[in-house]
Formats: C-alpha cells, sequence, structure tokens
C-alpha cells in the first residue's frame, strides 16, 4: 500500500525584545545562570505580570507577514504543570483566544510547484527555565534565566506532505521572522524550536490516520531526518497491519532514530484557564498598522523585485532572498553595477564559500560589499579580468586591502596592449612546436592548451576573448 | 487617656499637635501587646525592634515639620501611625508566612505595593498578624501556626481569615490593620470583633505583593476602629499600579469626603436595597435579624429610603464561588514546591516525591481540599461543567448586582448569618463553614466594595455587623452611609473587656 504523510509544524520562536514578557529583566543569552532573574520570573510570592508592549508587536508583525487574522481581543490564559524549570507551576500562554488565527504561507516544492501551508494560530507565552545536570556532583540545578522570555508558537495546519516540505516550509518561516527583525533564527540558541506532528494514511483517503509528535528537533536537517524515519517506522507498522500508538518521540540525532517519550495516557492534562493577573490583551487597528508600517518587504516580494529589476534567475533570487542579511548585502554590493548577475555570481559563489570555508555568517564577511562592489567594478571596466579578479579576492580576505590598492601592488591590471600579447603568443607557439604541429594536423583539442599556456604567461592578466581572438588568427 | 485605644485620626491630632509621641505610642501598643497576645494570639510575627526605630523616624519627621505643613496637610497622613499587617502581605526583610508552614521562615526581598503606600505615608509596621493559611477560611483556625482568639470572648474564634488583623484592633494592640477579602475574609472578622471592615471595588488597590489566594476575587482593605480611620487608610493605600494589570487606572477620590458628605447633607436621599433572596437564608441568628431590623430602622430614622430589591442567582453564589476560588487557588499555590524557597520535604527520592510530600506535609488539610478542588473543577472533560459554568454564573450575579444598583445606592444585609461560633465548632465541617459566607461572597463575585459597621451586641455579648455593598468604584457612599450609621448606632460597649485575659 503506498501511503501519504500528514504533517503539521509548530514552531517556537523567542522574539527578540529587550526584556522579558511578563518583567523587565534582560533576555540576552550566555549570562551567568540566575543573572537574569527578578521576584517575579523567578515566581515568588505575590508578585504579578505586567505585559511587555513590545513583544504584542513583533507578535503582531509575525501575525501579519504569515497573512493571519488578528484578534482585535485576545486573552492569556495559565497552562499548569509541574517542573523545576516552571517556578510559577504554570506557564502564561494564549489558548482559547490567541492573538492570531487562519494565517498562510507559500512554499515551492520539490518540483518547483508552489504550494500554500495553513497556518492555524499565533499565540503569545513566556519560555521555561532549563535544567544543568551536574553529573559530576550528581545534583540537577535550575537556571531561570531563560524563564519569561517571549516566545510565539506558530502553528500550521497538516497541510505539509513531506520531509522536504516541511523543510521548505521552515527555512521560510525561519527566515520571514528574521527579515521582519522580530527573532534572531539562532537555532543552537534556541531562538527558533520545531516540534512535529505525523501521521501516515493511504494514498487517497480523507481521513486522518494516528499521529505521533517529534520533540528534539534542532537543526532543519534533523526535521526532515526525523519525519523520514518516522514514515519509514509508521508505514512498516501499517503495512504489517498494526496500529500506530499515539505518543510523543524523542528524535535522537546520534542514532538518527525516534525513541517513544510518553503516551496519550500519560499526557499532562494542563488545566487551561483564563489568567487572573493579567486583563484581556486589546489590539486596535491603529497598533496594527503601526506595525504594518514597521514591516519591511518581505523575502516573496523582495525575490520577485529582485528577478523583475535585477534580472536575475529565479533560483539565485531565492538563495540571495533567503535572509534579510544576505539580500542587503547583494543590493549594496550590486548598486552601481550594470550587470546584475555579475554581483549575483560573485555573492552565490566566493561570498558565501568563503563564509562556509570560514564557518561565519554573512553579518561578519570579510569581504565587506563595498568592497566587493570595487572588485566587480574592476572587472566591469575592463581594468582586470575575471582571472585576475580571483586573485585579488583572495589577496583581499587574508590582507584586508581595497582591490585597486592589490591589483597596484601585484601588477594584476589587464593587458591591452595587442602587440605585447601578440608577442606572448609567438612565444609560446615557439616553445611547443609538437602541439603546433598536431594542431595543424587537426587536433582542435589542443586550442585550449594553448590558450591555457598564455593565461599562465600572463598570469590571468589578459583579457580571454582578446586571446582566443589572437590565436586564432596566428594559428 | 488610654494611648491602645486611639483611632487613627485621634493619634494623629495628637501628634501633630505632639501632645503625644509616636514612639509612646508604639510602646503602649507593645505593652498591650505584651500583656494580652499570649492569649489572643492576633500577631505571628511582631517586629518589636523595627517598630521602634520607625517611631524614633516618626517623631523626628513630626519635630521637623512646621506649623504651615501641619495647616497644609502636606504632612504625610499616617506618620507615626502604628498598623498592623495581615501576614499575607509581603514585608521586605520581614518575614511573610500566610500563616503556612511552607512558607515558614520566608522572607521577601519586596514590599507590597499597599505596604509601601503606608511606608511613604509614614507608618509604623508593628508586625504581622495571624489568618486562616493562606486566607482560606472564616475562623483562622485554619492557621498553619496557632489559634486566635475572639477578643470579646475567648472562647470564640475573631472570625477569618484576616482574624488577626481584627483581633487587633478590637483588642486595641494597633490602631489600624490591612486585611484581604476574597470573600469576606475583611468584613466578616470585623464584623466578629466589633471593628469597622472595609473590602474596596476590585481593581481599587494593587494586588502586588499580596500573595494570591484567588486573583480575580482578592482584594487589600483596612480594618480599623471606625469609618473615618477606613476613610484615612484608603487615601493612603488606593491607586493604579503598573506592577498590578488589573488594578484600576482611573481617579481616587478622597475618601474623607464621605464624611463631610454626611455632615453636610445627612443621608437624606439615599436609597437602601434588601435584597429578598437574603432574608429567606436559613439558619440567620434571631440576634442578628433583630440587630439588622434595628440598623433598618436607624437608617430609616436618618431619611433613608429603603427598598426591596432582587439578586436572583444569589442560591448559587456559594457553589459557582467554590469552584472558581479553589481552581484559582490550586493554580497560584503550584508555585510553592520546594525547588527554590520554603519548605522543602528533605527525605524524598525522586522529584515528584519531593513535590508530593513537600506539599503534603507543607501546607494545612483547608489548603490541601481547596486545591484538589479546584485541580478537579479544571481538568479536561470537567472544565465546563464547573469552572465554564461557574463563570457564566459570575456574571449573571454582575447583572443582578448592576440591575439592583438601578434602584438603590447601596445593598444592607447583615454580614454573617450568626455571630462568632466557638473554636472548634465546625471545625470537621467544612460545608457548613462555607455556607457561613453567604452574605460576603457576592461583592467579591461582582467585584463591587463592601463594608462592615458594629450595629450591637448579641444576648451573649458578642459583636454583629452590618453590611453595606455599593456599586462599582462607589466606597464614597459606604463611608457616606457608614459614617453616618455609626453616628447613629447605639452600642453599649465599644471595646471588649479584656481585664480577665492578661
Ligand atoms: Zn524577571
Amino acid at each position: 500500500m503506498r501511503f501519504e504523510p500528514v504533517i503539521g509544524l509548530e514552531v517556537h520562536a523567542q522574539l527578540k525584545t529587550k526584556t522579558k514578557i511578563f518583567c523587565s529583566c534582560s533576555t540576552k543569552f550566555g549570562a551567568p545562570p540566575n543573572k537574569n532573574t527578578c521576584p517575579v520570573c523567578t515566581g515568588m510570592p505575590g508578585v504579578l505580570p505586567v505585559l511587555n508592549k513590545q513583544a504584542v508587536s513583533f507578535a503582531i508583525r509575525c501575525a501579519l507577514a504569515t497573512n493571519c487574522a488578528i484578534a482585535h481581543e485576545s486573552r492569556f490564559d495559565r497552562k499548569n504543570y509541574f517542573y523545576p524549570d516552571l517556578p510559577k507551576g504554570y506557564q502564561i500562554s494564549q489558548y482559547a483566544m490567541p492573538i492570531a488565527e487562519h494565517g498562510h504561507l507559500d512554499i515551492e516544492s520539490e518540483n518547483g510547484n508552489r504550494t500554500t501551508i495553513g497556518i492555524t494560530r499565533i499565540h503569545m507565552e513566556e519560555d521555561a527555565g532549563k535544567l544543568i545536570h551536574d553529573a559530576a556532583r550528581s545534583k540537577t540545578m535550575v537556571d531561570l534565566n531563560r524563564t519569561g522570555v517571549p516566545l510565539v508558537e506558530i502553528v500550521s495546519e497538516p497541510d505539509i506532505r513531506s520531509p522536504k516540505e516541511a523543510g521548505a516550509y521552515l527555512r521560510k518561516l525561519h527566515s520571514i521572522v528574521q527579515y521582519i527583525d522580530v527573532c534572531d533564527g539562532n537555532m543552537e540558541e534556541g531562538s527558533f524550536r520545531c516540534d512535529a506532528n505525523i501521521s501516515l494514511r493511504p494514498v487517497g483517503e480523507k481521513k486522518f490516520g494516528t499521529r505521533t509528535e517529534l520533540k528534539n528537533l534542532n537543526s532543519f536537517r534533523h526535521v526532515e531526518k526525523a519525519l523520514q524515519y518516522e514514515i519509514e517506522r509508521q508505514a512498516y507498522i501499517l503495512e504489517d497491519g498494526k496500529k500506530i500508538v499515539q505518543e510523543t518521540r524523542l528524535w535522537d540525532p546520534a542514532k538518527s532514530r525516534t525513541i517513544s517519550m510518553r503516551s496519550k495516557e500519560e499526557a499532562h492534562d494542563y488545566r487551561y484557564f483564563p489568567e487572573p493577573d493579567l486583563v484581556p490583551l486589546i489590539v486596535d487597528d491603529q497598533w496594527i498598522a503601526k506595525e504594518k508600517e514597521n514591516l519591511p518587504e518581505l523575502p516573496e516580494k523582495r525575490k520577485a523585485r529582485f528577478i523583475a529589476d535585477y534580472k536575475i534567475p529565479s533560483y539565485d533570487a531565492e538563495v540571495l532572498t533567503s535572509t534579510r542579511e544576505l539580500a542587503d548585502y547583494f543590493e549594496t554590493a550590486s548598486k552601481n553595477i550594470k550587470n546584475k548577475k555579475q554581483v549575483s555570481h560573485w555573492v552565490m559563489g566566493p561570498v558565501l564559500g568563503l563564509l562556509k570555508a570560514k564557518s561565519t555568517d554573512i553579518k561578519n564577511s570579510p569581504v565587506s560589499p563595498e568592497m566587493l562592489a570595487e572588485l566587480i567594478t574592476l572587472i566591469e571596466n575592463r581594468t582586470i579580468t575575471a582571472g585576475a579578479a580571483k586573485t585579488v579576492f583572495e589577496e583581499m580576505i587574508s590582507s584586508d586591502k581595497n582591490p585597486v590598492t592589490i591589483v597596484k601592488e601585484k601588477g594584476l591590471e589587464q593587458v591591452k596592449d595587442n602587440t605585447e600579447l601578440e608577442n606572448i603568443i609567438n612565444q609560446v607557439i615557439e616553445a611547443n612546436p609538437n602541439e603546433l604541429e598536431a594542431y595543424k594536423k587537426g587536433k582542435t583539442k589542443l586550442f585550449s592548451f594553448f590558450m591555457g599556456q598564455i593565461m599562465k604567461k600572463t598570469r590571468g592578466k589578459a583579457d580571454p576573448a582578446a586571446v582566443t581572438e589572437l590565436l586564432k588568427t596566428k594559428l | 487617656m488610654d494611648l491602645h485605644e486611639l483611632t487613627i485620626h485621634q493619634a494623629e491630632a495628637l501628634l501633630k499637635k505632639r501632645e503625644i509621641s509616636s514612639k509612646e505610642l508604639v510602646k503602649a501598643l507593645l505593652e498591650r501587646i505584651d500583656t494580652f497576645d499570649d492569649t489572643i494570639g492576633a500577631y505571628l510575627t511582631i517586629d518589636e525592634k523595627g517598630a521602634l526605630k520607625q517611631a524614633e523616624d516618626a517623631d523626628k519627621r513630626l519635630a521637623d515639620l512646621t506649623p504651615d505643613a501641619y495647616a497644609a496637610d502636606d504632612a504625610p497622613p499616617l506618620l507615626g501611625i502604628p498598623i498592623a499587617l495581615k501576614d499575607l502581605l509581603c514585608t521586605k526583610g520581614l518575614k511573610t508566612t500566610c500563616a503556612s508552614k511552607i512558607l515558614e521562615n520566608f522572607v521577601p526581598q519586596y514590599d507590597s505595593f499597599a505596604v509601601s503606600k503606608l511606608k511613604k505615608a509614614g507608618a509604623v509596621i508593628l508586625g504581622k498578624t495571624n489568618m486562616d493559611e493562606f486566607a482560606m477560611g472564616s475562623s483562622t483556625e485554619n492557621s498553619g501556626f496557632k489559634l486566635t482568639r475572639n477578643p470579646w470572648n475567648p472562647d470564640h474564634i475573631p472570625g477569618g481569615s484576616s482574624g488577626g488583623s481584627a483581633a487587633s484592633i478590637a483588642a486595641c494592640m494597633a490602631t489600624g490593620s490591612l486585611g484581604s477579602d476574597t470573600g469576606g475574609s475583611i468584613r466578616q472578622p470585623a464584623s466578629h470583633c466589633g471593628v469597622v471592615g472595609l473590602k474596596p471595588t476590585y481593581g481599587r488597590v494593587s494586588r502586588f505583593g499580596l500573595v494570591s489566594y484567588a486573583s480575580s476575587l482578592d482584594q487589600i482593605g483596612p480594618i480599623t476602629r471606625d469609618v473615618k480611620d477606613a476613610a484615612l487608610m484608603m487615601n493612603v493605600i488606593s491607586g493604579h499600579d503598573e506592577m498590578d494589570s488589573t488594578s484600576a487606572d482611573i481617579d481616587v477620590p478622597d475618601f474623607t469626603s464621605g464624611l463631610s458628605m454626611f455632615e453636610k447633607n445627612g443621608l437624606k436621599g439615599m436609597k437602601a436595597g434588601i435584597p429578598k433572596e437574603f432574608l429567606s437564608v436559613k439558619g440567620l441568628d434571631p440576634d442578628v435579624e433583630k440587630a439588622f431590623m434595628n440598623s433598618k430602622k436607624i437608617l430609616e430614622n436618618l431619611g433613608v429610603e429603603i427598598i426591596e430589591v432582587s439578586l436572583p442567582h444569589t442560591e448559587y453564589t456559594i457553589a459557582a464561588y467554590y469552584v472558581i476560588a479553589p481552581s484559582e487557588a490550586s493554580s497560584n499555590l503550584a508555585r510553592f514546591d520546594g525547588v527554590k524557597y520554603g519548605f522543602r520535604d528533605k527525605t524524598c527520592d525522586n522529584l515528584i516525591d519531593m513535590y508530593k510530600k513537600t506539599k503534603s506535609k507543607g501546607f494545612g488539610n483547608e489548603v490541601q481540599r481547596r486545591i484538589i478542588i479546584g485541580t478537579y473543577a479544571l481538568s479536561a472533560g470537567y472544565y465546563d461543567a464547573y469552572y465554564g459554568r461557574a463563570s457564566k454564573v459570575r456574571s449573571l450575579i454582575m447583572d443582578d448586582f448592576k440591575n439592583a444598583f438601578k434602584q438603590c445606592d447601596i445593598i444592607i444585609s447583615p454580614v454573617a448569618p450568626t455571630p462568632a461560633f466557638k473554636i472548634g465548632e465546625h471545625i470537621d465541617d467544612p460545608l457548613t463553614m462555607y455556607l457561613s459566607d453567604i452574605f460576603t461572597l457576592s461583592a467579591n463575585m461582582a467585584g463591587i466594595p463592601g463594608i462592615s459597621i458594629p450595629c450591637g451586641l448579641s444576648s451573649k455579648g458578642l459583636p454583629i455587623g452590618l453590611q453595606m455593598m455599593a456599586d462599582r468604584f462607589d466606597e464614597l457612599s459606604l463611608i457616606r452611609a457608614g459614617y453616618g450609621f455609626e453616628q447613629n448606632v447605639n452600642l453599649s460597649m465599644r471595646f471588649p473587656d479584656l481585664k480577665n485575659l492578661g
């Protein structure tokens, strides 16, 4: 039997407010344990939460960027459960009346088709703390720095049909929250986290099968791998005529498999009820309009604009707009360059390659967009050849000098004088009589041999087009 | 002149005239506490050193004040006045136990909003008073530490949950006090102890620093010797607080203007409603009924028009209250888990075991009972039937009062169906205890203000109180009518006789 996976994703994105959602403690990551705490976020007796307006603004922006309808009145609820990293014994969240609902995101699926993934709801909540296990002292410690950091939970409809689609949706969402500047997107620090719900059903069947929930998915790759594993696991069980157990499963990246964490029967009863310490959250049209103004151009629009205005291929535009910083980098670099394709080629090739090699990101690129623009200008006005440009680029990284200086110091200006070039070509032909003989006898492939020899001699400074022309006549 | 018997306004006048010092006043009260509190048990913590130090500071400030400042009323309103605080109010650096073993040694790093307002107004904090554990009870018998006895008769309860605060005022062991009221916890002990207790409108006084029992019902208010004192304390503790989102951002009147309103216009033109549903309450003590009818007559003589009103959902009030309050409590008390502060059971061998043992040993029976009730009421599958329905009843009760206050300015009723019962009389009978809250619960459910004013003594010499309720944020009507009533009620005794208790 052939099965179709039905996948829904729950994404938790940390909002990058300066202070926590219900107190004025800092949200900065990496402080010493329990440094960023106060009576409110540590749940001392008698203290009360006060909602951070900035967090609401950020949630509104999320809702706008994902085409959600924003509730003029929403409400906070208490989610009750006991755990040492939850100092109040409940998490303040939104349950019955979330701030936003009924949104969607368009993604490009594997075969290039566009698919719409529905977004059920976006709600605001506070993050919990962290447990630190000290094996040496066989003790468990609690760090409450993260307690009360604002989160939005973005819940998708079960519209996703493959792990690849899940990956595409996540990447899109990841890029959006960074674009709109509400989340730093750092998955290692847990700023952007994902849980997945997955079930299988026979192809053609309308009813959903029994689902499992997957947790501990710390990267896009893990999401895709875990879903793939779960598809195979569930298919195996179903093909055997057995039933899927509704449960929460933990992804074990080391063993590349999911393991059972708790079954439906063991699931918590969170005893949600309206948070009596907070008043209903009222968001009027004015507030929404203000956040709309604060919204930058979203990746989808920006991509379309890149294709239309800069005449670059769809694939390039997709890559370049994948993060706001990269798109900004590209636009800064290409500002005064006519041939935008040339810039896209340089950004996607050497620049991204360099970032990967140095395992850094575009914000910390060793080559600034201005420097790159200078380099490309040198190519465009034929001061240097494309080949020489590569040398200059390498030198820019290691020496921190600007391209013009490097070209001057290394004497890399393009050889434009034809007599000088002719001399070199003659030298090369004379030095290789055997190859010349063979070429003349019809081994035309040797043309590139001569080209190579000439380029080597000119150290890449010659314009390949000019060389080709001259060489043709000489041979 | 007995210093310990002074009201706030009497003491204030004498302090300003420099006829007495705050230190003298504090010393007199400390002496009084020393003599009687072993028997009464009003206090859990007496901050003798702190109080004397604050009194000295107040005396210095009083000495520095120019006569012009007095005249202009620029002096901090409670400068040098000794106040007792219910131990549910957090006090910076001073133990705050909520009368629970689970917080036996808890010292907050912050003052509650009301306490910091009192301190700013120059008040001297004498100590922290006994109460039902986490304010759950109507007799102060549920304290995790000790009993408080009724100063009018030590065999009887002082009422609760603010029993210690009420007893401290009745026994003249403090000049003023603060309590909290979730279902009658200010008004009922005030009634039982023969003092004045005012529960303000929900949102009038910030709850910041008040350890939550039921967040949507809790409210802080004064327990004092007379209505004028209540107005003076209300002037200090009321107002919006950014730290409490449920505190109302509206103008605060000068509550003493309610007194001048009476002095100028009497009570003529005022209408008082008596809910017909209250009169059919079972188990109304004949002495209470008599005192209430007498009170009605006093008001009528003052020109108040008495009318009958209807609060049709009265019969559902207790049931709805005992779903909502325990539900919120079950969540509010979750934080006392032994992890960060307070009591932790050390005999446990894993996390769940630690939670269970800590809570079972740290909380008293009534608290555990309400946590269990509330947890059940919020459980999946029961939420709609319990919490959901109770919330609907609550909005119906609110509508009842809204409609009633279209016809009258205040609603009057007894505070409790009986005078203070004997210690131990109902301790194993929580239901009777819950039912005795019938007259007070609805004000909390509707969020409206209510006041209890002494209106008579029972045949056994126990005080009886009259309750007045008004529309939201109309405490002024309560103060005006309460003051008028107080000036005209004839009480055979103002203070209990403690001679044989010392
Ligand atoms: Zn904090």
